[in-house]
């Protein structure tokens, strides 16, 4: 009977219905955070379907990111990865479920100030100026670096986490940077 | 001698053990120096001000530059294991570094073949990699904020970016997070957790806090917890038992913040340079404060 219930066994619930069984997912391991992140941004660009996504527990090493990617197009994504000189560490299929990224945001005004926080992350801004005034939270190596980098600069034209970054706080911290100059454009 | 781990955003900054100094706005390690704005810096920064205060001796620091690629964090863990056995360091603070678990437990490993062993503190990308090593409860002190805290009770997340959303949600109370972190073993033996009230907790619960005085704009300041677990280190190097150093720390914190006039654009130096007027006003040249380990102060239904 065991056998017949898999063999008839109902569609997997963590299929989202757009062909994302997770079945037919796999994820692409990378050196660092800041080599995922520059991975991610030419897949999207290219117009895969991609997510980042956090590592199954036999792989992590404390501060990872990996790319979920459809298993079919493995090979169409590692050439054009290759073509662009990022060559993942490996391959691995998805047999269970993975760690999502924190999606909520926090939003505080304080006067004329905006401060957004995602996960660890806090960015503030000068909302009458645009200017960032302010980066807080966090414990990866490199957010001294983005607070030396963005703070005084206006939201517009200040580097973003996305390139300068390296770390999932550094990730954090553009999740944080997109949510407050979206706020800042409505 | 209390003795800080960190990093400073200078790929060209070496490995570097020895004196802390502040100059100005950097801070001094022989000839390598580092602006004072936020992460390590400004702990040591904070670390010394309070030192220097309280009469204690020279803050030690092992200092590399990382600008998050992880590689200066690696060479800094390699030279931990192989040389911290041999040093003499009453307490040790661990802090802005990769989050890494192999290296974390080479450096825990060598931690312990010190004698006498040092009161553990970590706080930052160390505290991360302390919790999902496993090893949370070797710590005798975590200064989580209320995100890190979220992580720390969230006992599946690797990093606070991959905190469940139900235990982040915002109306999750800090007392219950507080109690999951210690069920699921995932807190050093006390947790001073900062935020709008900042608590003082053990695994029997909450032991004090502190809301008093409230700068709503401190928590736009990059900075401040870095300087909070400064003071707190500098504390217990005085004597404190760690739960007294951590409230103190608190209450020295807040003053300090609240001195230096903040709005949430005010740089964090503000805040390093009023922490002698913070102590003076909670009567820092007061032996409460600088010989705490005489003197009991009740927190909860314990005496420190």
């Amino acid at each position: 009977m065991m056998f017949l219930a898999k063999l008839f066994k109902k569609k997997d619930p963590r299929d989202d219905g757009d062909g994302r069984g997770k079945t037919d997912r796999g994820i692409l391991v990378f050196e660092n955070t800041s080599e995922v992140i520059r991975a991610e941004r030419i897949l999207k660009e290219s117009g895969w379907k991609v997510e980042v996504m956090g590592p199954p527990p036999e792989i992590r090493t404390g501060c990872d990111l990996v790319i979920e990617i459809p298993l079919v197009e493995r090979l169409n994504i590692l050439r054009l990865l290759e073509k662009e000189k990022i060559e993942p560490l490996q391959f691995v299929p998805v047999t269970g479920p993975l760690l999502k990224p924190v999606d909520l945001f926090q939003t505080k005004r304080i006067g004329n100030y905006l401060m957004v926080r995602a996960a660890n992350m806090k960015i503030t801004i000068d909302s009458t100026s645009g200017v960032i005034v302010n980066i807080s939270g966090g414990g990866c190596p490199d957010v001294p670096f983005l607070a030396a980098e963005m703070v005084g600069a206006h939201l517009n034209k200040a580097p973003s986490p996305h390139e300068i970054g390296h770390t999932l706080c550094g990730y954090a911290l553009h999740l944080a940077y997109e949510e407050v100059k979206r706020l800042c454009s409505e | 001698m209390l003795g800080i781990v960190g990093t400073v955003p200078d790929p060209d900054f070496p490995v570097v053990e020895g004196k802390v100094s502040v100059n100005g706005e950097s801070v001094c390690i022989g000839a390598f120096s580092a602006p004072v704005n936020r992460g390590t810096p400004a702990l040591l920064a904070a670390s010394v001000a309070a030192a220097g205060v309280m009469g204690l001796g020279e803050v030690w620091a092992f200092l590399v530059g990382d600008l998050g690629t992880g590689s200066g964090s690696r060479s800094l863990y390699s030279y931990l294991e192989k040389n911290l056995p041999s040093r003499n360091l009453s307490v040790l603070l661990f802090h802005y570094l990769q989050p890494d678990v192999d290296w974390h437990n080479k450096v825990l490993f060598a931690v312990q073949e010190m004698n006498p062993r040092p009161v553990l503190i970590a706080d930052a990308g160390f505290m991360y990699a302390a919790k999902m090593s496993g090893q949370a409860t070797d710590y005798d002190l975590f200064t989580p904020d209320a995100g890190e805290l979220a992580f720390l009770a969230d006992e599946q997340a690797p990093h606070p970016f991959y905190t469940r959303g139900f235990i982040l949600h915002d109306k999750t109370k800090i007392p219950e997070l507080i109690a999951r972190a210690y069920e699921h073993e995932n807190a050093a033996k006390y947790l001073l957790v900062k935020g709008k009230k900042d608590y003082i907790a053990s695994r029997d619960g909450i032991l004090a806090e502190v809301d008093k005085p409230w700068e709503e704009a401190l928590e736009c300041i990059g900075g401040t917890g870095d300087t909070l677990s400064g003071i707190a280190a500098a504390l217990v190097e005085s004597g404190m038992a760690v739960p007294k150093a951590a409230y103190l720390s608190a209450r020295v914190n807040r003053l300090a913040g609240s001195l230096a006039r903040p709005t949430p654009a005010t740089q964090v130096l503000e805040i390093i340079r009023a922490i002698p007027g913070a102590f003076k006003k909670l009567g820092g040249a007061h032996p409460e404060m600088r010989d705490g380990h005489e003197r009991s102060l009740q927190i909860g239904n314990e005496a420190f």
